[in-house]
This record gives structure tokens, C-alpha cells and sequence, in this order.
């Protein structure tokens, strides 16, 4: 199973991204192979439509979870057709947050807002 | 002439010196081009003559043709399509309308279909024709309205486009066909700040300008402060009155009341024939 989720540094012990489709990065973590990379955002810097770009890049990198403090409609949208489950994480690290999610201490996703299109 | 009138907050007063300077322009034609709330047909009244529905169009997937290749995710620089494995998702809010995806899909399975975003409605009043653009609740962007409502006038036409407040696409779209601009101030800090913003705008376009303070109460005037630093005229200075703000409160035009008001407008105008023609 493989787990996506926002980061704001390239380091597993920092922490979750506030943001999810403009966060800088996302922390991929292989829960079988017990490994984890970072893949740049490039829709960090999008006009506009970056929760969809972002959820296309959780996508192709063939996510199953994804975790993140809050997600947009349109984000959620494009997640939810991929079959995803979406959790909310919970302060500390991204790795901390991979951990309270295999032992099913992780509460699912329901705090998806608008959006924050041109605001 | 198209005299565009723009300010770089709501409520300075757009509406009024346009309605009261297109009232006094013979045969003149008013756009409002503030899509998002239209105001000029609650002062220059009368019944809709003509509604003509605005669309876009917008990519329709055919799921059986698409074999999921992604190259219209890809184009897309508007981040308007994605891809979930199983079928391509089209976000109509964040498109563009620019047709790409359609002509970049090898399997066909792209066409555009018109989706209604809002309308153009055209009343008249005495000699005044109006044309209203309206943005329906909920749609992000209207400048296909504003397009529209350009398309209605020729050169030859005394034109008097009521700008979107602020200085953002919509409002470039108001301006770019206008032959000179009419900033309106109010006279605070605030009113000075929004007022930068559009001349800075303006600026950019190189078109001719000048200033309207609006509301001016006879002491300090932070906008007028900024118009002296950056050398630009003022045309008409239009002091507070609560004669205006009944007015403007029960939809009536101050120009078509009392010469007072109509003598003002009609030397606002030449004011501006003379800058244009210089």
C-alpha cells in the first residue's frame, strides 16, 4: 500500500504540510518495501487549479491513502474517483503520521472545504 | 468615444458618474461591464428589449473513446482535466475554453459543448441605450460577458463602459478598447491606496486618464494628495451632499434632475474631449 502526504521539507521526521495542493512536496511511503521518497509538488506554484494538479501527481504515483490535514473539493474529488482513502493527520511528523496510520489510529478525512480559489 | 470609468474599490461613485455621463452624451450607449452586480438599469430604467444568453464551451469526454493516455491532462494549463484511472474528470470552473484538449486527444474523444455562464440584457432610457452583462451566482470569471458586451458598440458610438471595481482581468477587459479612462476617488487613505492600483493599470495600458474625487469634504484628501505627487488631472471634484446620496438611494439621475448636476457632467465632458484631443 502506498501512502501520500504533504511536506513541507524533504525530511520524513518534519512535519505534515498545512496545505495539501500547494504544499512544496509530497512524503510517498511504500507501507511493503518500508520506504519512503519525496516527489516535487509542481503545482506549488499553479495559478490556479492546483488541487487538481496535485491529486493527478498522488494519482500517478499510484497512492492508495492519502493524508492530510485538509483537502479542497476539487482535490477530493479527483481522489475519491481513484478509490483513495483519505485520513486527517494529526500534529508531528510525516513519518509519526505513517506509523499512527498502520496501527488505525488515524480518524478518515471528512474536512473538505471550498477551496481557496482566488482568495 | 468609449469613456471608461473605473475605481479600484466599489462604492466611490462608478455608477453615478457614468449613468450621470452617459445622460448627458446625446445618444449615448452604457455598458455595465460589473458583471458580478450590475447596477446602471436601477437608474437608467426601463423594460429588457433583448436578452441573449453568454456561453463557453466546454470539454465533454466520450469514457468509451478514451483510452487514458493522459496527453489532454497534460496540456491542460489550467489544470482543468484530470486523470483517475478510470476516466478523465473536467473541473468547468477552472477551464479556460481554449480547445486544446479537444484537438490534442488521438482517440477523438473530446468535443466542446457551450456551457450558459451569464447573459447580456439590453433596456433604454430616453435616448440612452444600456447593455447589462450578468454573471450567474457561483461562475469565477466574467469576461466572455464583457467581451459580449463590446462587441455591441461601434467606433463611431458614444460609448460609457462602467468598470468592475478593483484592477483585476475583468477590469483590463473593460478598459482595453477605451480611447480614455475616468478614475473615481473617494477622498481616505483607503480611497488613495485603491486609487494606485488603477492608475498603475492604466498606466500600464497606456491610455489617457483623469480624476473624478468623488465625495470631497473639504479638508484633507489623502487621494488628492496622490494625484498631485503623480501629476494627474482633476477633472471634476464632486463634494459630499445628502441631495446626491438621496439620489443615488431612489435610483434617480442627479444630471436629468437639475441643470445644477447637468452643467456639472457637461463640463466633465468636455473636459475630456479637450484632453483627448490635445
Amino acid at each position: 500500500m502506498i501512502i501520500g502526504i504533504p511536506a513541507d521539507i524533504e525530511d520524513m521526521n518534519g512535519p505534515v504540510s498545512g496545505s495539501f495542493g500547494r504544499a512544496p512536496y509530497y512524503f510517498i511511503y511504500d507501507e511493503e518495501m518500508r520506504s519512503g521518497h519525496f516527489v516535487q509538488n509542481t503545482a506549488a506554484t499553479a495559478q490556479g487549479g492546483a488541487g487538481v494538479k496535485a491529486a493527478q501527481i498522488l494519482v500517478d504515483q499510484k497512492a492508495e491513502v492519502v493524508i492530510s490535514p485538509q483537502l479542497g473539493e476539487n482535490a477530493a474529488m479527483v481522489l475519491k474517483d481513484s478509490n483513495m482513502d483519505l485520513f486527517k493527520s494529526v500534529d508531528g511528523s510525516l513519518m509519526g503520521n505513517v506509523l499512527l496510520f498502520r496501527d488505525g489510529k488515524l480518524e478518515q478525512l471528512n474536512d473538505i472545504h471550498e477551496g481557496f480559489h482566488k482568495h | 468615444m468609449k469613456i471608461a470609468v473605473l475605481s479600484g474599490k466599489g462604492g466611490t461613485g462608478k455608477t453615478f458618474v457614468s449613468t450621470n455621463l452617459s445622460r448627458v452624451i446625446e445618444g449615448s450607449i452604457y455598458l455595465d461591464c460589473d458583471v458580478e452586480e450590475p447596477n446602471g438599469h436601477l437608474f437608467l430604467k426601463g423594460p429588457v428589449l433583448e436578452t441573449n444568453p453568454v456561453a463557453l464551451p466546454i470539454p465533454v469526454i466520450d469514457h468509451k473513446l478514451c483510452d487514458g493516455c493522459k496527453k489532454c491532462v497534460d496540456f491542460c494549463q489550467f489544470n482543468a482535466l484530470a486523470y483517475t484511472g478510470k476516466r478523465v474528470l473536467v473541473f468547468e470552473k477552472i477551464c479556460h475554453s481554449c480547445g486544446g484538449c479537444e484537438i490534442i486527444c488521438p482517440q477523438n474523444a473530446i468535443k466542446e459543448i457551450p456551457r450558459e455562464i451569464g447573459k447580456t440584457e439590453k433596456r433604454s432610457y430616453e435616448d440612452t441605450t444600456l447593455y447589462t452583462g450578468i454573471l450567474n451566482t457561483g461562475e469565477e470569471s466574467g469576461t466572455a460577458i464583457i467581451g459580449e458586451l463590446l462587441q455591441r458598440v461601434s467606433e463611431e458610438e458614444s460609448v460609457v463602459i462602467d468598470c468592475p471595481p478593483g484592477s483585476s482581468c475583468v477590469v483590463m477587459d473593460s478598459i482595453k478598447d477605451a480611447d480614455y479612462c475616468l478614475l473615481v476617488a473617494e477622498p481616505s487613505i483607503f480611497g488613495a491606496h485603491n486609487l494606485k492600483m488603477v492608475h498603475e493599470l492604466v498606466t500600464l495600458f497606456e491610455k489617457p486618464m483623469g480624476i473624478v474625487l468623488n465625495k470631497t469634504l473639504g479638508d484633507e484628501n489623502p487621494s488628492e494628495d496622490y494625484c498631485r505627487e503623480k501629476g494627474l488631472d482633476i477633472l471634476l471634484r464632486i463634494p459630499w451632499s445628502d441631495e446626491l446620496g438621496r439620489y443615488n438611494a431612489e435610483g434617480i439621475i442627479a444630471s436629468d434632475q437639475k441643470d445644477e448636476y447637468r452643467n456639472m457632467f457637461t463640463d466633465l465632458l468636455s473636459r475630456i474631449h479637450e484632453e483627448v484631443s490635445v
